[in-house]
């Protein structure tokens, strides 16, 4: 019996590779050094492995240039520019992350470099979820991802409350983990194959007789998707784990878990069962009908700042998955502007609520932010900035994001369900807005200040900088993402 | 065609001006200065664009100092400036507004940041007046949301966080509809000929659409312009909003931005939909009749100054609507003009309100009586400024409404006709407050009230000039706007009828 070894592509890998040799290092590092490997090492580390991401990420767009989109690994990676793209957005977002968590370690006593570690392997796995050409590595992207999160909700030691969101995490996340798998098998059964480009090639030269089989593995799929991006209905353990967790974790989670989900759904959706899109899309209908109306809706009652962020995202979630309904180019490559721009926005957010939530982390009540604002204007400035974004106001990323979604939906023939989201937005203004008003109110200038660390400090200001320039000059953002679209497809 | 880079000065003065401003805020009385300067400039910029203005220009219909630049493909993003003799009339207004409420109703906390807000929302009306693009004017739009919302929720009354959060959700979530439309039209256009995405205004007019369509678009822009005018129903964020603003918050909103509600209906719902005009112009006259009736009847019973003018202004809006949507020339160049000359009045109006509260404190019209005793300049001033509101021939108010009227006429007469009803009750409210609060026996705190001090008479001469001088010679300001408003009427004209 032989085996063959399929040729492996490694600069479509690379990426991947640095995040898992950077966490390989580090662990054989503290196993091995005589010494404690200090916290420093490990935040320079997950740097260094995230810029050498971003440089990978930048030879890999030349070769897709040159050479266009390719797969490897017998077929089940993929390597075209919507994955360079996703991929260079998670990897800025794990090094915005990381500088983060290296001041939130410094504040709480946490020493030593299993945060990063951990950091570094579950964004392997988003990484590796945006590249996925089969339905087998998506699992193995997922499985990656959300084990290491898992330990990483649970990482403050201090508070009850993240050990209950990483049980509650860890059992739905589970539990929705195996439903996915169930869903491949399913589609395996209907097609003969894992594979998306096989997938997509059988049902568009065969027509199934008897498509429940499809039908029922394509919806646990979703289902499995679902709650990896929290949209409602799957969205219970959200609130709990967002406010459970160690924040700078919550803001890795926000962005990461989205982008590599969303880049995952995309390449299911689209590029395997788009033949299936008038199937898939009324279900797509009412997640995004939901998602939008109830996360709105409930972040209204909302007191906590963590937990307000959460429905938040799951509104963002709804309107991210606008752009898949569509289901053209436009709408992918809306998606991807989306992620693009809010990932910079929800990691500064949580950065800032990292700051204000204090020693021990527990400090989130919407009240602690009053006044903040005439203390500390940069840093209250920051934030209304930031939540103005997340409003979708003009003038910055968050307005040009919720527009190309909706352009694409419009275009796709969906004006009433623009509309539905829309009116969300309008009525989630009204949370943004009360907790901007919170930050300017002039009663209470008493307080004590926030201090600001200097990495956190770069970061939300990387973060704002980011919202604002791009928000008045979109266009090569968006030329951006819609290049990356075109290619779109192995 | 004159260069667009003085509307591109138009737009950039107050937003460097407003920078200028929070960075010498550490100065005390710096910023005020500068911010002053600033409208002065402004001022000049658009008188000379005023003079410049030819409106005989061939090419873009009658828009001068035009100009198109796309900023992004795929986006559909542009940037896309010019003038015509409504949007000139309304850029006027604008510069005019800034610089009266800087003067007249200054606000000494926290100076830096108030100027600041007040210079970035003439920047972004500045850009939605001068937009001949949809989406540009859509983000101009939206934008002036922003500095207002500062405004009302910093320096506002008691119940400023009520009245700012139920301003912006009801403007923000009336502008929804106006998005999908712009997005809708959008792409229809982009079906029909392909290319790329454009929103531009000169292109998406040639759009062909059927008849339902056209309804249903008319439809999702007019709402959000009805909800900005405000036009009834959706009025009734306007009275809390203008009362619990501070002086020059009130003076921008109610003089300034009410007018791109109007502005809008006219120039994009009326403007690019006229297969839809005649369905839609009996529900909207009918709504512009109504606003006219209620906003006088609640104009007598309010309690409050403020809010008096605030329903005088649903009153007047309604007027503005009834001549965008008559469908007839004279009543459009009426209503043009009585945007222009309800936001001269109302600016009037509200500086001797603020300096009448800076004085008492309060703004109840029961606790005021006979302050024509001790403060007759200042009551002089507003007998002018409440003449020309109800429309007193001479006075500037009286040209508008009677355009209006009289067109609204030819092409819709019963309309008209409950509307004139609207005039004997605008003197009728204006009349009663006015007995009230300044005749009298002055007693008391009303009795040592002082008169208006020089400043505030010299604040208050452009806007004597302005009534009186439209009110007499209005010539060269309807000769400027005629030729545009021709143009808008009859490209509507298969819609409707044109008298």
């Amino acid at each position: 019996m032989t085996i063959t070894i399929p040729s492996v592509h490694y600069l479509a890998i690379l990426p991947v590779l640095f995040y898992f040799g950077a966490a390989l290092a580090l662990l054989l590092a503290t196993a091995l050094s005589r010494n404690k490997v200090t916290l420093r090492v490990g935040t320079a580390t997950t740097v260094l492995a995230s810029i050498a991401a971003l440089v990978a990420n930048w030879f890999q767009w030349r070769c897709v240039a040159r050479t266009g989109a390719s797969t490897t690994v017998a077929h089940a990676i993929v390597l075209d520019d919507f994955a360079v793209i996703a991929s260079a957005v998670i990897a800025l977002s794990v090094a915005m992350t990381a500088l983060v968590a290296h001041d939130w370690a410094a504040r709480e006593r946490v020493t030593g470099v299993e945060f990063h570690v951990l950091a570094l392997a579950s964004s392997a796995g988003a990484l590796l979820m945006t590249q996925a050409n089969d339905l087998i590595v998506i699992f193995l992207g997922i499985e990656i991802l959300s084990i290491g999160l898992y330990v990483l909700v649970a990482f403050d030691r201090h508070r009850t409350t993240s050990f209950e969101a990483a049980l509650k995490y860890f059992l739905l996340g589970g539990f929705a983990s195996a439903i996915f798998i169930y869903g491949a098998a399913l589609v395996y059964g209907a097609t003969g194959s894992t594979n998306l480009t096989a997938v997509s090639y059988f049902l568009g030269t065969n027509v199934l007789l008897r498509p429940a089989l499809l039908y029922a593995g394509g919806a646990l799929l979703l289902v499995g998707f679902a709650f990896k991006v929290a949209a409602v209905p799957f969205h219970l353990w959200s609130p709990d784990v967002y406010e459970g967790a160690p924040t700078p974790v919550t803001g890795l989670m926000a962005a990461i878990v989205k982008v590599g989900a969303f880049a995952a759904l995309v390449r299911v959706l689209i590029s395997a069962l788009g033949t299936q899109l008038d199937t898939w899309r009324p279900i797509l209908w009412a997640l995004v009908v939901l998602s939008t109306v109830v996360g709105a809706t409930a972040a209204l009652v909302q007191r906590n700042a963590k937990r307000l962020l959460a429905y938040s995202s799951i509104n963002h979630a709804g309107f991210i998955m606008l752009g898949v309904w569509a289901g053209t180019v436009r709408g992918t490559a809306a998606t991807l502007f989306y992620l693009m721009t809010y990932a910079p926005t929800v990691v500064a957010s949580f950065a800032i609520v990292t700051l204000v939530g204090g020693p021990g982390d527990e400090h989130h009540a919407i009240e602690r932010y009053r006044g903040l604002a005439r203390r500390q204007p940069w840093l209250g400035g920051a934030l209304a900035v930031l939540l103005l974004s997340q409003l979708g106001a003009p003038l910055t990323t968050g307005f040009y994001a919720k527009f190309t979604v909706l352009a694409a939906v419009v275009d796709a023939g969906g004006g009433a369900l623009a509309l539905i989201a829309l009116l969300s937005a309008a009525v989630a203004a009204f949370f943004y807005l009360r907790w901007a008003m919170t930050l300017y109110a002039d009663d209470d200038l008493e307080a004590t200040r926030v201090e600001v660390p200097r990495l956190t400090g770069s970061v939300i200001a990387l973060g704002v900088a980011l919202t604002l320039v791009f928000g008045v000059w979109p266009g090569p953002l968006a030329t951006l993402a819609q290049h990356a679209t075109v290619l779109f497809t192995p | 065609m004159h260069s667009s880079l003085w509307l591109a000065a138009l737009i950039l003065v107050p937003v460097v001006g407003s920078l200028v401003a929070l960075g010498v805020g550490k100065v005390e009385g710096l910023a005020y200065r500068v911010a002053v300067a600033t409208a002065a400039v402004q001022m000049v910029l658009t008188l000379v664009v005023a003079f410049l203005y030819n409106n005989h220009v061939t090419g873009a219909s009658s828009f001068d100092f035009y100009s198109r630049h796309v900023l992004s493909v795929p986006l559909g993003l542009a940037y896309d400036v010019g003038v015509d003799g409504i949007s000139l009339l309304m850029v006027v207004l604008t510069s005019l507004v800034l610089l009266l409420s800087l003067l007249g109703a200054r606000d000494r906390r926290r100076e830096p940041a108030f100027v600041g807000w007040l210079l970035m929302l003439t920047s972004f009306t500045m850009g939605s007046f001068l937009s001949h693009d949809l989406l540009e004017f859509f983000i101009f739009f939206e934008l002036t949301l922003i500095p207002c919302y500062f405004i009302i929720s910093q320096w506002g009354g008691a119940q400023r966080a009520r009245a700012a959060l139920k301003f912006f959700i009801y403007t923000f979530a009336g502008s929804a509809s106006l998005l999908v439309g712009i997005l809708y039209l959008g792409f229809l256009h982009q079906h029909q000929v392909g290319g790329a995405i454009s929103f531009a205004y000169g292109t998406l007019s040639t759009t062909v659409m059927s008849h339902g369509t056209a309804v249903w678009l008319f439809v999702a822009f007019a709402v959000a312009f009805a909800v900005k005018a405000p036009l009834w129903p959706w009025h009734t964020w306007s009275p809390l909003a203008y009362a619990e603003a501070p002086t020059a918050g009130s003076i921008e909103m109610s003089a300034l931005l009410a007018k791109l509600g109007t502005y809008g209906l006219l120039r994009f719902a009326v403007g690019l939909f006229p297969l839809a005009l005649a369905d839609v112009r009996p529900v909207v006259l009918s709504l512009a009749v109504i606003g006219i009736l209620y906003g006088s009847i609640l104009a007598c019973v309010t309690p409050d100054l403020k809010r008096l003018v605030a329903y005088s202004s649903v009153a007047q809006m309604g007027f503005i609507v009834l001549g965008v949507m008559s469908g007839s020339q004279i009543a459009t160049v009426g209503a043009v003009l009585l945007m222009f000359n309800h936001g001269v009045i109302t600016v009037g109006f509200f500086l001797i309100i603020g300096f009448i509260e800076q004085r008492r404190g309060s703004i109840l019209v029961k606790d005021f009586t006979g302050l024509q005793g001790p403060a007759p300049v200042m009551a002089a001033l507003f007998t002018l400024v409440m003449l020309a509101s109800i429309g007193l021939p001479g006075l500037s108010g009286f040209v508008g409404e009677y355009f209006i009227l009289i067109g609204t006429f030819a092409t819709h007469a019963w309309w008209s006709v409950v509307a004139t009803f609207g005039v004997v009750a605008a003197a009728l409210y204006l009349l009663w407050a006015y007995q009230r609060v300044f005749h009298g026996r002055a007693e008391g705190a009303n009795a040592a009230i002082p008169d208006a001090t020089s400043r505030e008479r010299w604040v208050l001469v452009p806007v004597v000039v302005l009534i009186v001088a439209l009110g007499v010679f209005p010539k060269p300001v309807i000769d400027r706007i005629s030729p545009s408003v021709q143009d808008l009427v009859h490209h509507t004209a298969p819609g409707g009828v044109t008298k």
